[in-house]
């Protein structure tokens, strides 16, 4: 059996298609989970989009933590006796994941970008290095637990004639020590750059947050541009929401189109553009590490550059 | 308060490169550092027992390159350190084993930190495991601590624009992002101040009370190399250049929405 669960239906979709796969190989099935939330037209778009089982899981428990979610979890992989668990790659996902391993005192592989079968051992590929290479892992335990980032896998189409079981399970948890107290929304301007075509980026080049503005000339320029960020400007700054934040610890992007205006270019920066189509690169500084991960470069103060490629953009366009 | 605080020798993930007839990362001779998310633990826990008190013990598995690296700790204000020795076939099973047991074995400790991950894998699995294997709650990716007597209070992003703020009697393992503070940079006097506090070495079987197996292993890892053009356009004139780099994007057909 292969257990599928994430708090994002989208995301579960795209599992459902892995496990549907790997199920099939080993002629085993996908029971999808949905906690907290009883309802059959979702479980039922589950259905249709390759799961042949739902499991819609009851607690008592009104807010849940990664404790909880965890024996909810192990509950459910003994009672189905799962040998292969599918965890969306979310924040959620990536602590309940290995707490949930250590519980099954198992293997897991968090953030997993590919996952098949090799002479019968479940393998898994991730990034390491900050994106310089890919791990290859095998799997010597079971059940074998992965967390999967979305839009990683295309889900299957959907099939109104696909039927499969709906069941509930009551379950009874231990609530754990821990209280959540609050949630907040943080300031958001619903910037997606994960889907930006076009990524006009700004690092600590930019000497006042006013001057932000000639990135965003640039970004109308070239019509289908989203700003983006390096992690100074969101995280040390705050002159952008982190909504624009781009690298390891931010938003992975790929754009068609990525321009790095005053970013030097650190490791971590270039872990969240390194798939991006073709990348600029504007920086005073010509050492700027940022030039070796560019296609195109200019060297030069971005108070100069950007306004006169703004012209130029223009007139190229016609 | 004493706190345990989980941190690893990365290697310079900025220094590696890919050996072309290998196509592996060449890991060799690349410098070592403390794992930068993994010193904003220590730094927390530095400003925790200024106020509170306490010992704060450094744990790490696997063998220390740089013993610098495991001083600068201690010069910034933990009081000792604990190098494992992990077994030969090693995973996050294993050193998650051992973190935890040696937490137990020294016993009497009110709080884990550890980084939300390390700087050369990122996989974030090390703080979950051991608050499941101490059967303690669990604090992630906390940004912000508000320490009390009887109670920890932690703001966590968890993702989609929201900040969760959780609390947690003690003991409780929680993981920092590096948002949550700018670590120390020990001067002189606390470096040499540190030199005589204690760094000691366990061996597995000295403390665990039972045989730890992997339950992944690492069947190959491949070099990733980024090819780019890697054009500097440098004109006597900015004009000419600024043009030259229009061109190529038009050409690129990029500027067709």
């Amino acid at each position: 059996m292969v257990l599928i669960y994430s708090d994002d239906k989208d995301t579960t979709k795209e599992l459902i298609a892995k496990g549907r796969e790997l199920a099939d190989e080993t002629g085993s099935k996908v029971t999808s989970v949905i906690i907290g939330e009883d309802d059959d037209e979702v479980a039922n778009e589950l259905i249709y989009h390759g799961s042949d089982e739902v499991i819609l899981a009851n607690t008592d428990i009104e807010q849940f933590k990664a404790e909880e979610y965890t024996q909810v979890l192990k509950k459910l992989v003994e009672k189905t006796d799962s040998e292969i668990v599918l965890i969306g790659s979310d924040k959620s996902g990536k602590e309940i994941a290995p707490r949930l391993a250590a519980k099954l005192e198992t293997g897991c592989v968090t953030d997993c970008t590919d996952l098949y079968f090799e002479d019968g051992t479940l393998t898994a590929e991730r990034v390491a290095y900050s994106g310089n290479a890919v791990a290859v892992k095998n799997f010597i335990s079971e059940p074998s637990i992965v967390t999967i980032p979305s839009k990683n896998f295309d889900p299957l189409s959907k099939d109104e004639g696909r039927e499969g079981e709906i069941t509930r399970e009551e379950l009874e948890v231990i609530e754990a020590e821990s209280k959540i107290i609050d949630v907040q929304e943080k300031e958001s301007e619903g910037v997606n750059v994960e889907d930006a075509e076009i990524i006009v980026s700004c690092g600590r080049g930019f000497e006042n947050q006013e001057d932000l503005d000639l990135a965003e000339d640039l970004s109308e320029a070239l019509e289908r541009g989203t700003i983006g960020c390096s992690r100074p400007i969101a995280a040390d700054l705050k002159w952008l929401p982190e909504d624009h934040w781009i690298g390891l610890s931010g938003h992975e992007v790929k754009p068609e189109l990525y321009v790095a205006i005053g970013i030097s270019g650190q490791i971590q920066h270039i872990a969240g553009m390194r798939d991006s189509g073709t990348v600029v690169a504007i920086n005073k500084d010509e050492d700027a590490p940022i030039f070796e991960s560019a296609d195109y470069g200019i060297v030069g103060d971005l108070y100069e550059v950007v306004p006169k490629l703004v012209e130029a953009i223009n007139e190229e366009k016609g | 308060m004493n706190i345990a605080v989980c941190a690893k020798e990365v290697v310079d993930v900025s220094e590696i490169k890919i050996d072309e007839k290998t196509n592996k990362p060449i890991l060799e001779g690349i410098s070592k550092e403390v794992n930068d998310i993994e010193k904003s633990a220590v730094e927390e826990a530095i400003k925790i027992k200024e106020e509170y008190g306490g010992e704060i013990t450094i744990l790490t598995v696997g063998s220390v390159d740089n013993m610098e690296n495991m001083k600068e700790l201690l010069a910034m204000g933990a009081d000792e350190a604990v190098i494992i020795s992990p077994p030969e076939e090693s995973d996050y099973t294993v050193v998650s084993e051992l973190l935890a047991g040696a937490v137990e074995e020294i016993g009497d400790i009110d709080l884990v930190l550890c980084g939300e991950a390390s700087i050369d894998l990122f996989s974030g699995q090390v703080g979950p495991r051991i608050a499941e294997l101490l059967n303690v709650p669990q604090i992630t990716y906390a940004e912000n601590l508000d320490v009390e007597e009887e109670k920890i209070v932690g703001e966590r992003d968890v993702g989609g624009n929201k900040i969760m703020t959780v609390e947690s009697p003690y003991p409780v393992v929680v993981t920092v992002t590096k948002e949550i503070n700018d670590p120390r940079l020990p001067s002189l006097q606390e470096i040499l101040g540190a030199a005589n506090k204690p760094i000691n070495e366990w061996g597995p079987k000295e403390f665990m009370d039972h045989e730890i197996e992997p339950t992944t292993e690492m069947k190959d890892i491949r070099g990733v190399s980024m090819e780019r053009k890697n054009i500097i356009f440098d004109e006597d004139e900015l004009e000419d250049s600024v043009k030259n780099l229009a061109e190529n994007i038009a050409k690129e057909g990029l500027l067709e929405g």
